[in-house]
């Protein structure tokens, strides 16, 4: 196959980028989409052009550091992460934009990478269950109704990859936020931190320059781990009763 | 499929044929240097080590410990959990990963579940059960004091993962399920569906950001270690006293000065190029380490999974597992003709298929061990009976067929038991394994070897502790599936934060200047390296050199290794290694994000690593664990255990080549120290599956 590709490139956060095109004529339909970058790069460094930068480290779906907007999606036209899009989703002699997520709150380190340290931060302001090391009761003490365990397991398939901030026009952080809530809200473990979770973390989050949801629904259709939307409702319900609580 | 199936036969004298006097394989290739033990397991009755340790180990007071510094290497299971439970204790700690964030370390990728001895099936399950079942499943190679030590804190990492709101999968009384794994005859693994490591990695980096808001924890991510400092005590005693680490963004080059290092950076699979790790899993720290003076155990023991998607072309950059589940119900098979092999399989009638595991394992067939599968599916392809697409003229894969059980159990069956992995399948390679049969090969999987660890965790540099994958001490030659999780966890919570208070009682050590020779010197070895890489100015990409040592490495030091072969291996590393410095292009500057620029030090440090893999392999000259070692086998071909002569830890010590170069000094030959292997809780058992 022949594509021609038109990449971002920057070389950091301090300096504007712009989109370079590169042609490719050896690409084979079973590379994978990085696959088909490496391939790219090989030819930038044979020519002595340096590569371009691009983030993944799992290369099967399941650690969240790639993520490319391709032709304008998130992760490009499969519901999958960048890397498991296979070039054979792609016709001989197609044009493909590749740029990073487009947020201001993940500005870009260079080229096709950026900083989601925001994502750490809002983790860091209440996404977690407060319990020490060796302070944990006997498993078995902990009943979880089934019903509750796999919406919690759904909400936490979330892999932090960024693609529903990237898909938002508002550039919201809804969907990942929602699902950190809905796992731990859904588990009895998580109750007594519930409040002061949903509180701290909205807060983070919309002082990380997030913008609000206003339920348009591109977050869930580009999230490659189909995080349901109603995340959202459970968050905006637990914020509403926390604020109730006198939060 | 049982990495070590229930069949055992106790030592026959017959069977268990020694070698020929003792045979020097790798003779000229080290030097024999003084044994090595493990002073810090107590005597005693096994089941009463670890509290006695526990209790032994001294403490240290709490307004201590926010004077005392720990450097942690890599936030994976292993990194995150110690981390985590260190900063809760009130230690001041600093953790660095590569990463853009701790949540992306590749325990993150673990599919299958975590074993703990709870018995909740009432199934006979117990701690001892647990130890045995690990001793014996390592082959006899693992130090049984750790291992048992592993399953009796392995019940309390459950507990804490549940309170942690780690969504494990539930029966609908609301308590915990179980399911066998890896032929076990107890349901002892728990499980997040295929997502085990992802949920317990999110559980660990969670407690360990908590930290973070707490201010005992400060994360360095996009930051690379590539030294460790090393600092004499002035009494004589050289510690471990810090890290030079590379921020990836601005290429500053950092000191960072601490009490005490850990390394919890994971596994060197990544030596074969192709593998299930993440693209950035490396052995720099471990190798950096190892230079400065911490043996390295066992390097060659390598665990090979049989049934992950085969390679397409050159242009592969890393291979993907599906969970060993599937040969319960899939049959494995090659056509009998080579003329058949591009053929469409549905058309190849029964008579000329060759279903060769059933054929040479009637009793176990498809579920022999994963070792036995793997080197079975090499033998067939070597012989010209692969099948998929042709890479190097060879065609790397066999058949894993499901037609049979879909005919016998209908499709929906089948869909329900394998959905998620016939999904994964269908989007890797655009065929549909329903209707066409999958094509599986090996790949390489999991390093059992790693950096010298004493019962402390403790390396053989004071002040550098190692754990999870990058350490040696738990799985012997074979890891049994669903432990890897498991010992990650159990070093982080709950054994390092217990042995390295020992350690750091004697604390805080004298402060180190920045400006110390030794912190100097090691800043500036770091920045020469960089600018060599930089200035070779050569013809080839980083990426080749890599994808040429990974092709040595399978070849030779791969499923079945040979003394011919492997002394060939040594020879072609040299030489690649030796041009790779000569001839290595590394385009960009030191002080950007440069992706080129990290490899090509991930890719020096391999290079020396997979000398000392062969050396290692060449010098154990018996078939143990996963490897087969050609010239030990039984009249049967099958692998043959030699404990009179190699049971022991091979731990090698790095010596420097004097002549030395501008950029770095060449390694030089190893000394090669053992450790004896003695079991007084548990007899030494051949194998068999026939």
């Amino acid at each position: 196959m022949r594509v021609t590709l038109k990449i971002w490139r920057q070389p950091d956060a301090a300096t504007a980028g712009a989109m370079h095109t590169y042609e490719l004529d050896t690409v084979s339909p079973d590379m994978s989409f990085l696959e088909m970058l490496d391939v790219l790069n090989e030819q930038l460094n044979a020519a002595g052009e340096e590569p371009i930068a691009f983030d993944s480290d799992c290369r099967e779906g399941i650690c969240g550091m790639c993520g490319l907007m391709i032709n304008g999606e998130p992760h490009g036209p499969e519901v999958t992460t960048t890397c498991q899009l296979h070039m054979r989703s792609f016709k001989d002699g197609d044009e493909i934009t590749i740029e990073p997520w487009r947020s201001d709150a993940f500005p870009v380190v260079r080229d096709l990478c950026v900083d989601r340290g925001a994502f750490d931060r809002i983790i860091q302001s209440g996404g977690f269950i407060s319990v020490n090391t060796g302070s944990a009761p006997e498993a078995h003490s902990i009943q979880v109704p089934k019903e509750a365990a796999d919406r919690a397991f759904d909400a936490a398939t979330c892999i932090g990859c960024g693609a529903c901030v990237a898909a938002c026009p508002n550039g919201s952080a809804s969907l990942f936020m929602g699902a950190k809530i809905t796992h731990l809200g859904e588990l009895p473990q998580g109750q007594a931190e519930r409040d002061n979770r949903v509180v701290s973390m909205v807060s983070q989050h919309d002082h990380e320059g997030f913008g609000g949801c206003t339920n348009i629904g591109e977050c869930t259709a580009a999230c490659p781990k189909e995080i349901p939307l109603d995340v959202i409702s459970q968050m905006n319900r637990d914020l509403r009763k926390a604020l109730q609580h006198g939060h | 499929m049982t990495d070590m199936p229930d069949t055992t036969t106790t030592s026959d004298p017959s069977y268990h044929v020694p070698a020929e006097g003792e045979s020097d394989d790798a003779a000229g290739y080290y030097v024999p240097g003084e044994p090595i033990v493990d002073t810090k397991a107590p005597g005693g009755p096994i089941d009463e080590r670890w509290s006695t340790r526990k209790f032994e180990a001294r403490l240290v007071n709490p307004a201590n410990r926010r004077k005392l510094s720990i450097i942690i290497v890599g936030t994976g299971l292993a990194g995150a959990s110690a981390a985590a439970t260190l900063g809760e204790a009130g230690y001041v700690v600093k953790s660095f990963c590569y990463q853009d964030s701790p949540r992306r370390a590749h325990s993150i990728a673990a599919q299958g579940g975590i074993n703990a001895a709870k018995n909740y099936k009432e199934d006979g399950d117990s701690v001892h059960r647990l130890f045995y079942d690990t001793v014996k499943g390592g082959d006899y190679r693992s130090r049984e004091s750790n291992v048992y030590r592993l399953a009796e804190v392995s019940t309390n990492i459950i507990d804490q993962c549940v309170a942690q709101g780690v969504p494990f999968a539930r029966e609908y009384g609301g308590l915990l399920d179980n399911r066998s794994f890896g032929g076990v005859q107890v349901s002892r693994t728990f499980y997040a569906r295929g997502q085990t490591g992802q949920q317990l990695l999110i559980g660990a980096y969670q407690a360990l950001e908590r930290q973070v808001q707490a201010g005992t924890v400060t994360t360095y991510t996009r930051h690379e270690m590539l030294e460790l400092i090393v600092v004499d005590d002035g009494e004589g005693k050289k510690r471990a006293r810090g890290i030079i680490a590379r921020d990836m963004v601005t290429g500053a080059i950092e000191t960072h000065l601490a009490d005490v290092v850990v390394l919890a950076s994971g596994g060197y699979g990544n030596v074969f190029y192709l593998s299930t790790n993440a693209m950035g899993s490396n052995v720099t720290a471990s190798w950096r380490a190892h230079r400065k003076g911490a043996y390295m155990a066992n390097p060659c023991y390598t665990q090979i999974h049989p049934t992950c998607i085969p390679v397409t072309g050159s242009h592969q950059s890393k291979l993907t597992l599906m969970s060993e589940s599937l040969r319960n119900d899939g049959r494995i098979w090659v056509p009998k003709k080579k003329e058949d092999c591009d053929k469409d399989p549905r058309s190849i009638p029964e008579e000329d298929r060759d279903y060769y595991l059933e054929r040479i394992y009637p009793s176990f067939g498809n579920l022999v061990p994963r070792d036995i599968a793997s080197r079975a599916a090499k033998y067939q392809c070597d012989d010209g009976r692969g099948v998929g697409p042709e890479v190097d003229g060879v065609r790397r894969g066999v058949y894993l067929d499901f037609a049979d059980a879909i005919a016998r159990l209908g499709r929906d069956a089948i869909e329900e038991k394998y959905g998620n992995l016939f999904d994964m399948y269908a989007r890797i390679t655009g065929e549909n394994p329903y209707e066409v049969p999958m094509r599986i090969y090996p790949a390489v999987h999991y390093v059992m070897g790693g950096l010298w660890v004493d019962y402390d965790l403790q390396s053989t540099i004071p002040g550098l502790f190692v754990t999870g994958e990058a350490n040696f001490s738990d799985h012997g030659a074979n890891r049994l599936g669903a432990s890897a999780l498991m010992q990650g966890l159990a070093d982080g919570y709950f054994v390092l934060p217990h042995t390295i208070r020992d350690y750091l009682a004697d604390g805080p050590f004298e402060k180190v200047a920045e400006d110390h020779p030794a912190v100097v010197e090691a800043r500036e070895s770091v920045q020469r390296r960089i600018e060599h890489y930089l200035t070779v100015n050569g013809t080839r990409s980083v990426d080749s050199y890599h994808r040429e040592l990974g092709n040595i490495m399978w070849e030779y030091c791969g499923m079945e290794r040979t003394e011919d072969g492997l002394k060939k291996a040594i020879d072609l590393i040299r030489t690649l290694r030796d041009d790779f410095h000569r001839n290595v292009k590394v385009l960009g500057s030191a002080d950007s994000l440069n992706q080129s620029l990290e490899k090509a030090g991930r890719v020096a440090d391999f290079l020396e690593l997979g000398e000392l893999m062969c050396i290692d392999a060449l010098n154990r000259r018996e078939s143990c664990g996963g490897h087969f070692r050609a010239e030990s086998q039984t009249e049967d071909g099958e692998a043959l255990r030699h404990d009179d002569l190699y049971a022991y830890v091979a731990a090698w010590e790095f010596t420097p080549e004097d002549a030395g170069e501008s950029w770095a000094t060449p390694m030089g030959t190893p000394v090669l120290h053992k450790e004896d292997l003695t079991y007084t809780a548990i007899e030494m058992k051949q194998r068999s599956y026939k």
